[in-house]
């Protein structure tokens, strides 16, 4: 299961949605996310796998992409602080593992962003990042022969 | 603080809860000796923004635009929306619609409590550090709490059409409407859920509530035959009786030198109190008798002036929710006129309803076109500001013999009583405790940390 998670008028918080359009484009099944983060536990809820795709603030780049694995290091909880969420990402994450509601896998990737205005374009390198984020998830998962 | 020494110095109890979202959101608290010197709340705050975006977007956008605003609560966002410009528009909408939305709303009232009450909010009266705590020592209350929210996530999916930023809410109704069959398929689970939180009120009961009434001007609106949700005057209990089109004349919005957000206050008067808290004080009466005896069965009397006391108001007003939405179920037939298209015309319009955090306003101005000149949206968040550091200046003090972290954590939960909506982060402050020989911000004459009962 593929989520792209974001604000589709929020500038580059889009990013996670965005990818998830790209890879629709190709076939690949994904799904979109956007607001309160407690609610992914329902909506994977049976997945034994899981990608999510999200915007971030940590003070890389603009475009820098970071592949976190949610069954590896400590979720450290700084990076995804979009606004308009309610418990942040890693506390969902978190969560879930208490109550044992985490899939057996989940895959994070966190697109670097810079501008989270409402009604503000995606930033050109998170644009670009978009692209390449889609291109390597649709070749981590299996149906897809041509992922641009 | 005990010794002398330590008198003359000064201490800063700094809460930064949104040190991730901007770097500017943040509790302040300072002290020198056993006084409390100053306290600042700075808030970031997204409506603002959106006021500038919707300039220029055709009113037919706003529904949709507004419920981006928040994740937790972007129905009350459409809702002030859809009426506001309904007023500017003229249109009278099917009373059917009316109760739909009303419906609509009982559902994020459910999801956005049982999201305070069990994940935010219990954990503080639990011992627990957080929500992880909580599910680890608790966790059939957090499994309640998770399947109460997840009920009122599908309302909002049966009728919003998506289960976050819905988009069926329309200017002038709904652009599509559920069939009987589909919301008849919610009864039992929304029983459940009126019985679960009928059941962890009882528990709630049972928690320690530190001893802290405080006189407010609770603000909220008041219907003659409901509990009100999206429709009534704006009342108070120190005799406040407008309508929302005067809203503007009563209430003004101050801007403070610490926070990027605007504090709402009642002109002459300052501070008020709008939410939970102030809807149960003013509409007790309306509440339906299942909701009324669960509020006498764990103690809840009138007036209930004790904030921390809100996570009980809080599920009374899950169980309202739920009985609520079980009552207009059971009496509905899909609208004759789901959705009346109205001709663009120049025109202003107000609307207040009631968010899960309190009253939300939203005015437009919009022209022929149907064009919005200007938006103005003023959060519940805003509007207790300025009660919340009023509460913060009475507590702190006696706390002041306490460890500094037990006085930090004090003023977390203070802080969440109100279930701020500061970007969604606040049930996981960050916390950073300092002790600092010199005022860290200068001289404050003059600015922005006012003494409680400082007059507007």
């Amino acid at each position: 299961m593929i989520i792209g998670i974001g604000t589709e008028t929020g500038g580059d918080d889009a990013a996670g949605l965005a990818v998830a359009r790209r890879l629709r484009e190709w076939g690949v099944e994904a799904l979109d996310y956007s607001g309160e983060v407690l609610g992914l536990m329902d909506l994977w809820e049976g997945a034994a796998s899981v990608i999510l795709v999200d915007a971030m603030r940590s003070g890389k780049p603009p475009g820098a992409i970071v592949v976190l694995d949610a069954g590896h290091a400590p979720l450290a909880g700084e990076e995804f602080p979009i606004s308009t969420h309610g418990l942040g990402l890693f506390e969902t994450l978190a969560l879930a593992a208490e109550l044992d509601r985490l899939p057996a896998r989940v895959v994070i990737y966190g697109l670097e962003g810079r501008n989270f205005e409402p009604g503000g374009d995606m930033s050109p390198e998170v644009l670009a990042a978009v692209e390449e984020a889609a291109r390597r998830i649709a070749r981590e998962v299996a149906g897809c022969t041509n992922p641009g | 603080m005990s010794d002398g020494a330590a008198k003359k110095s000064s201490r800063t109890i700094k809460v930064d809860y949104l040190a991730r979202v901007e770097g500017e959101s943040a509790l302040r608290v300072r002290l020198r000796g056993d006084r409390v010197e100053d306290v600042k709340l700075e808030i970031f705050e997204p409506p603002r923004l959106f006021e500038a975006f919707l300039r220029g977007r055709h009113f037919s956008e706003a529904p949709d635009i507004t419920a981006r605003i928040c994740g937790i609560c972007p129905i009350a966002y459409q809702m002030s929306a859809v009426h506001a410009l309904e007023r500017a528009l003229g249109i009278v909408i099917d009373p059917a619609v009316r109760a739909l939305r009303r419906l609509f709303y009982c559902g994020e009232w459910i999801e956005s409590h049982a999201l305070h009450v069990f994940l935010l909010h219990a954990p503080d009266f639990l011992g627990c550090q957080d929500a992880f705590e909580m599910a680890r020592d608790h966790r059939a209350v957090v499994e309640q709490g998770l399947r109460i929210k997840k009920i009122g996530n599908h309302l909002v999916t049966v009728m919003g059409g998506r289960e976050i930023h819905p988009i069926s809410a329309a200017v002038g109704g709904f652009y599509r409407v559920p069939g009987p069959r589909e919301l008849t398929a919610l009864v039992e689970d929304l029983k459940w859920a009126r019985d679960a939180s009928i059941e962890a009120a009882r528990l709630v009961a049972g928690f320690e509530f530190p001893d802290f009434e405080q006189d407010y001007e609770f603000v909220a609106l008041s219907h003659p035959d409901e509990y009100p949700i999206n429709e009534g005057r704006l009342v108070s209990n120190l005799g406040l009786d407008i309508d929302a089109g005067e809203f503007e004349d009563h209430f003004i919005e101050r801007h403070v030198k610490h926070s990027n957000a605007l504090q709402a206050q009642l002109r002459r008067r300052g501070s008020y109190l709008v939410g939970p808290l102030a809807r149960f004080n003013l509409n007790f009466q309306k509440l339906p008798q299942v909701a009324r005896q669960a509020a006498e069965d764990c103690g809840l009397a009138l007036p209930c002036r004790n904030p921390f006391r809100s996570i009980l108001v809080r599920l009374i007003e899950i169980v309202f929710a739920c009985d609520e939405a079980l009552r207009i179920i059971e009496a509905y037939e899909p609208p004759s006129a789901p959705l009346i298209e109205a001709a663009p015309r120049a025109g202003a319009g107000v609307a207040v309803t009631e968010a899960p955090r309190g009253i939300l306003y939203h005015r437009y101005e919009i022209d022929q076109k149907g064009l919005i000149q200007a938006a103005k949206i003023i959060p519940p968040t805003s509007q207790n500001q300025k009660r919340i550091e009023e509460d913060l200046w009475r507590l702190v003090p006696q706390f002041l013999d306490r460890p500094q972290e037990e006085v930090t954590w004090r003023c977390e939960q203070a802080i969440r009583n109100y279930d701020p909506c500061i970007s969604c982060s606040t049930h996981f402050l960050k916390l950073h405790l300092e002790r600092e020989e010199d005022p860290p911000w200068g001289d404050l004459s003059g600015g922005a940390g006012l003494q409680p009962g400082h007059e507007a």
